[in-house]
């Protein structure tokens, strides 16, 4: 067991299941996902199957099951940048990725992440990469922004 | 009792009672496809939603508890509507592939569709589509038939104490799944199949070995020899419309001869065997001072439940194999020598109430050199299958007897059927091996019967021998922790996976009516109050195939091919 699942752990000494979330959050804050080790510890310590945590986590968008990736591609849904075409532009990612939302691709270079409305309506549609926005972006800009970042991983090595 | 009105007419009910159970009494049906008889109350389905005087809005008849002077309309043009809704919605997002489906004419949600009258398509969308689960050498999963009712989840927590599957995601992408959506093959999964059994469509299903069984029957090359379980003979008649619990043991063997079976041999035999030598392992290690409490070997989603959930009592299991194990051992090296048959021209087969029989026949030390001990595992219902596709009906077939020199059986070979069963049968064996004397009263009452735990106290040559009896997985854990906080009165336990024991095995008809599992129960005690041959050390082709091959119980030969040995499983539990 890792020292960081540890001291979560003990955190949650007394826990109940009444503390599964919390508890989840804080692995995916330390992690950035939910391994299958982490949930296998956390139904030890609380008590419930595998399968319960997984179902619980599965019901939030906002707990991942894959690593994260080099750089986290998140894809604004909100109503604005939905009006604005977002729909299609998953779709466009999802392609060129090889990912669905919600996975790693298999170099680990990118993850994607669907986020309901990252309050930046006036961008729309609006994706962010590790934080860096990129405004009214187009279908046909998405090779175009990919490859940046492929290349910024190119130069600065090592994944 | 109070009493409530229901359309129109008294009916008497139980106070607190929900008001699904009171008209089930009185024979009024309002469907449901959730509904799980004294169970919780989940209300997932709303088919089961009646009209009540003074309420605005529909009621769910499995989640309103009875109140004196209700009235109750169950199917008012309002009600019948709503259902009518519920199932075309259900129908828009469900494949259309009865024709093909494995539930085609034994499926609720078809058989609800034709009771409403549906007769046209009314929504058309998009269907969900999710990949099948063809992992596992047991249970299918098809997530586009499922219809999200809960039962299976519910079983496999509630009944089972397993968990393997769950509810996961959220809304129109809810799906039942895995922890992490794997592959049943290495999940918590012990094969044990009840979520099958309560499974209103085609969702859950066994793994089909029907097409291999009729590739070996077709090929002249082979011997395709069959045994058949203790309880199968008194399940399979079900599906011919023969009384719950009546043994069809003849008929069937004739069936399994028309059928093209070379040789057919009732499973019950090795049972015998597998007492011979589980009673003296009881024997030797109470003797010598081995691990005890001994825990039986017989039921493969218990051995696998231990070895996942329960490591630590892996010493504690008899090393003995299953009897169909050691069956197909024994098929595959005694009688093949007697019959001058080469082991690999042999195709044995096995038909069992069970679908983790399937995953035991494929663990890898159940075999020798790579030869398997057993090829192909049918389920109770694979079988019935078979006999329809050949046109026949075991009403009409005259019976037959099995062959030798398999074809004694002892009755306590055939309780093997029952919860309790391999406990009775071990003890009658157990107490000759101590005493040299039989058991002057051989039913031994305290083990028989539906009770989640069934414990007692024997005394045998001024000794006290505790036994305890697990009837259905979900007593595992409660009883395997109170050992492990130190209880230590106990000498023996029998653990049977499913409720009752294989006469409600996961490979049996799918109907989920108590009365018929205790009919069958009484069928099987009924064989052995009636038979003459109710002990397995005087069974006489028992003497004489330890004579002629085996030597003793315990000894090498035995050791070699009716031992087994277990391995500790990581799976995400």
């Amino acid at each position: 067991m890792s020292r960081a699942m540890d001291s979560i752990l003990k955190k949650y000494r007394r826990a109940g299941i009444d503390s599964l979330i919390p508890m989840l959050q804080d692995v995916q804050a330390e992690q950035g996902y939910l391994s299958k080790d982490a949930v296998a510890e956390i139904g030890r310590h609380l008590k419930v199957p595998a399968s319960k945590i997984y179902g619980v986590a599965t019901f939030y968008n906002q707990f991942r099951f894959e690593k994260l990736g080099r750089y986290h591609i998140q894809i604004c849904r909100g109503t604005a940048c939905h009006v604005k075409g977002s729909a299609t532009l998953q779709k466009v990612l999802e392609q060129q990725l090889g990912v669905k939302a919600g996975q790693t691709t298999r170099d680990g270079l990118f993850s994607l992440e669907v986020v309901a409305c990252i309050g930046a309506c006036g961008l729309a549609p609006v994706i962010s990469v590790n934080g860096e926005f990129h405004a009214s972006v187009k279908q046909e800009e998405v090779g175009k922004i990919l490859d940046v970042y492929r290349r910024r991983a190119e130069s600065e090595g090592g994944v | 009792m109070i009493t409530i009105e229901v359309n129109g007419r008294p009916i008497a009910a139980k106070k607190g009672e929900m008001l699904i159970a009171a008209l089930d009494r009185a024979g009024i049906k309002v469907p449901t496809l959730c509904y799980m008889k004294d169970r919780f109350p989940t209300g997932a389905c709303r088919m089961c939603v009646v009209e009540i005087e003074g309420q605005k809005g529909l009621i769910p008849s499995c989640a309103y508890p009875v109140a004196e002077g209700m009235k109750v309309q169950t199917h008012s043009p309002r009600a019948v509507n709503a259902r009518k809704t519920i199932v075309e919605l259900l129908l828009a997002d469900h494949p259309d592939d009865c024709l093909y489906c494995v539930r085609n004419g034994n499926c609720d949600l078809q058989k609800m569709a034709e009771d409403l009258g549906l007769r046209r398509r009314r929504y058309a969308g998009e269907k969900s589509v999710w990949k099948m689960d063809l992992s596992s050498p047991a249970i299918e999963r098809d997530p586009d038939k499922c219809i999200l009712c809960g039962k299976c989840v519910r079983t496999c927590e509630e009944v089972q104490g397993v968990s393997a599957i769950s509810f996961a995601g959220r809304g129109c992408r809810t799906f039942i799944g895995t922890a992490f959506n794997e592959g049943m093959n290495i999940s918590s999964c012990v094969y044990c199949g009840q979520c099958i059994k309560v499974c209103p469509t085609g969702a859950l299903r066994e793994r089909s070995s029907i097409k291999e069984v009729w590739g070996a029957l077709n090929d002249p090359e082979m011997t395709v020899v069959v045994q058949h379980a203790p309880s199968v003979s008194v399940t399979v008649g079900d599906a011919f419309g023969v009384k719950p619990g009546v043994d069809m043991a003849g008929a069937m063997t004739t069936a399994l001869r028309r059928l093209g079976f070379d040789y057919v041999f009732d499973t019950s035999f090795s049972a015998d065997l597998t007492i011979m030598e589980e009673a003296s392992e009881l024997v030797q290690r109470i003797k010598t001072g081995g691990k005890l409490p001994m825990m039986t070997s017989c039921s493969p989603g218990w051995i696998k439940y231990v070895e996942q959930n329960y490591p630590e009592f892996m010493g504690n299991l008899s090393t003995c194999k299953s009897p169909q194990q050691m069956m197909g051992a024994v098929i595959k090296s005694y009688f093949a020598e007697k019959m001058g048959l080469s082991p690999k021209k042999i195709f044995s087969v096995s038909i069992m109430p069970c679908t983790a029989k399937k995953f035991e026949a494929t663990r890898s030390e159940m075999g020798t050199r790579s030869i398997p001990d057993i090829d192909a595992v049918l389920t109770t219902r694979e079988f019935i299958r078979m006999i329809r596709m050949s046109g026949l009906d075991l009403n009409d077939l005259e019976p037959d007897t099995a062959d030798t020199p398999f074809g004694e059986r002892s009755t306590a070979g055939k309780l093997f059927g029952a919860s309790g069963g391999v406990m009775e049968a071990a003890v009658r064996t157990a107490h000759y091996l101590l005493t040299g004397r039989e058991l002057k009263v051989m039913a031994l009452e305290a083990v028989r019967g539906m009770k989640d735990r069934k414990e007692a106290q024997l005394e045998i040559n001024g000794m006290k021998i505790g036994i305890a009896v697990v009837n259905g997985l979900g007593g595992a854990k409660p009883l395997l922790d109170e050992i492990r906080a130190g209880r230590d009165d106990l000498h023996f336990i029998e653990v049977m996976t499913c409720p009752g024991g294989c006469i409600n095995g996961g490979g049996q008809p799918i109907d989920m009516n108590m009365d018929a599992v205790k009919a069958r129960m009484a069928a099987l005690y009924q064989l052995d109050a009636k038979a003459r041959l109710r002990t397995s050390h005087s069974n006489p082709s028992i003497m004489r195939i330890y004579k002629e091959f085996l030597g003793d119980p315990l000894g090498p030969v035995s050791h070699r091919l009716l031992h087994t040995k277990y391995m500790e499983r990581k799976v995400l539990n």
